[in-house]
């Protein structure tokens, strides 16, 4: 092929994805920066430049406060929670327990139904006075609580969905990473006479590292992303107690129709996540050096 | 083979081993718990939703209610018809441009590469005032195109065939150029056939992410005529008739039928390709 060839066949080839690349993700980010420094058009007033007023209010919006707060916290009573069980998920079904196959099937089903459709039957299980919860908690005489509508349980109730729907995906990646360490290094730990407690700690648990690091972005990424069942249980309520970033750019969006302040709370999201990136990115550099 | 079944040194063994065994039912029973607690309602009658009775009469009437009370063939033909374009997109546009990374030493290959992976930060789920006013423009909201369009050139298909591709030997390349035959037909005939499993495990990730996708969906569409059956579903337990639970979880099973159905048949593939699509 000649020279000049090369260039033109890779951008031809290239070019329907970065199209779309460029019409949907690139494009949408400028305007969404741009957006978030004009006033929202409403009726015949015409959007304006007003600079950083909608940074201003956001600063002083408890409902925002409010909802990073809330992301915050869903983000640390899910990450560890969903990882330390994925890794002990993985460990028993790598093991060969009874049953194992079933055990794989129950912790990985979750994964595959639609947010949607399970938040429909954690409501039954959270619902006052019949729920299974309910249910439960009065055979050992506790008196009946609203375990969504109260400010004090709300949130820790849509946490505990998102472990169930995530841990058995991350099962998944160390299940894989477990495969791949060799039989050899159990057999020399245990011809050294190493404790199985030892084993674990000392040889298995490093060479997870690498799939806790990417496990943990996924993590990371997803808490600021999961809102489908807070859409279908709280709505955010009660008293934003579980509202969310995404879910509040959402309401702000498309149900008060305030996009350019819809955009600047976008852009504080895109920011928690570049910094996630930029994590990321240190630590892989930091992997390359060091191996 | 015995190395297969031989036990490694560091299994649980004798008290340990009965214990550990226990404790994995008990968390996988709880996992379990809401999708055993779904198919116990939606098969038995109303009375027994909050009733745990062996004995229990055995009923579909709360799929017919559901069926009948929702337009869901109507949401399943949406779905379908959704989760089908968006795979074929993604699979011609990422095989295009993964092969373009892999294969093709192009001026600005670095920096464009760069714009791709972007994507995988700040995706498509994150950017919705925006898209939504693209799809406005375009004139295409309440459109199944307009569900699909954000995602069909997908940083994540691009990167993984691109690993897959650039695994391809320089040499079965370099001998079909010798037959003569062009850039286009060397993918199609070489590499696209040595990706296959990969196209398998990034079809079935894209396929049950596709189908399970709620929150840009429900944004961008208003009609029975476009809606997917997560937003059907949606719409559907969120009406006020009062709640009858049975017929929501018959509702939720069919919406999510098709996907566990394959899941249980194609467990293996299943979880393979999601090992597969996470690792590279």
């Amino acid at each position: 092929m000649r020279r000049i060839d090369v260039h033109v066949h890779g951008w031809l080839l290239l070019l329907p994805a970065i199209a779309f690349l460029a019409l949907f993700t690139h494009w949408p980010a400028v305007a969404t920066l741009v957006d978030s420094f004009y006033s929202t058009p409403r009726g015949s007033r015409p959007a304006r430049f007003i600079g950083t007023d909608n940074y201003a209010v956001m600063l002083d919006d408890p409902v925002f406060w409010q909802s990073v707060v809330n992301n915050l916290w869903f983000a640390l009573g899910t990450i560890p929670v969903s990882i330390a069980l994925a890794m002990v998920m993985a460990l028993w079904v790598n093991d060969r327990l009874a049953g194992r196959t079933w055990l794989r099937t129950a912790f990985f089903t979750p994964t595959v139904l639609p947010m949607i459709a399970v938040a429909n039957i954690w409501l039954f299980f959270y619902t006052p006075q019949y729920g299974l919860l309910e249910q439960v908690t009065g055979l050992f005489g506790l008196p009946s609580h609203n375990w969504l509508g109260s400010r004090d349980t709300a949130l820790a109730c849509v946490i505990l969905v998102a472990i169930w729907k995530e841990a058995g995906f991350f099962m998944i990646f160390y299940l894989a990473a477990l495969q791949q360490i060799p039989p050899s290094l159990a057999e020399a730990a245990a011809l050294e006479g190493a404790s199985r407690h030892y084993y674990l700690r000392r040889v298995v648990l490093p060479l997870l590292m690498p799939t806790t690091m990417f496990v943990l972005i996924n993590a990371v990424i997803n808490s600021f992303r999961l809102v489908d069942h807070i859409i279908v249980m709280t709505r955010g309520g009660p008293d934003n107690v579980t509202s969310l970033l995404l879910f509040y750019i959402y309401e702000v969006g498309f149900k008060f129709w305030d996009t350019s302040y819809a955009a600047a709370l976008t852009m504080v999201l895109v920011v928690v996540l570049g910094l996630v990136a930029l994590a990321q990115y240190a630590f892989l550099e930091k992997r390359t050096h060091y191996q | 083979m015995s190395a297969d079944t031989r036990l490694s040194p560091f299994e649980p063994a004798g008290i340990g081993r009965w214990l550990e065994t226990a404790a994995a039912w008990t968390l996988a029973i709880l996992w379990a718990l809401p999708l055993v607690y779904a198919v116990w309602t939606a098969f038995h009658p109303a009375e027994f939703s909050t009733r745990f009775d062996l004995t229990a009469p055995l009923t579909l009437q709360n799929f017919a209610n559901a069926w009948n009370a929702a337009p869901f063939a109507r949401y399943f033909a949406n779905t379908v018809a959704l989760v089908t374009l968006i795979l074929v997109s993604q699979f011609v546009l990422c095989t295009l441009a993964a092969y373009a990374f892999a294969r093709y030493r192009f001026f600005g290959a670095d920096i464009a590469f760069f714009l791709v992976l972007m994507q995988l930060l700040i995706m498509p789920d994150i950017l919705i005032v925006e898209n939504y006013r693209t799809m406005a423009r375009l004139g295409v909201l309440d459109s199944i195109p307009a569900i699909a369009l954000p995602y069909v050139a997908s940083a994540f298909g691009i990167f993984l065939l691109r690993q897959t591709f650039k695994t391809v030997p320089r040499e079965l390349d370099e001998a079909a150029r010798v037959e003569g035959a062009g850039s286009l037909r060397i993918l199609l005939r070489v590499y696209v056939p040595l990706a296959k499993p990969i196209y398998l495990a990034y079809g079935l990730v894209s396929v049950s992410h596709h189908w399970n996708n709620f929150l840009w969906p429900l944004i961008v569409t208003n009609s029975v005529g476009s809606r997917p059956l997560t937003v059907g579903l949606q719409i559907f337990s969120s009406t006020d008739q009062g709640i009858d639970w049975s017929i929501i979880t018959a509702a939720t099973l069919i919406t999510s039928g098709p996907l566990l159905l394959a899941f249980l048949l194609f467990q293996r593939q299943f979880v393979q390709s999601f090992m597969r699509a996470g690792i590279r």
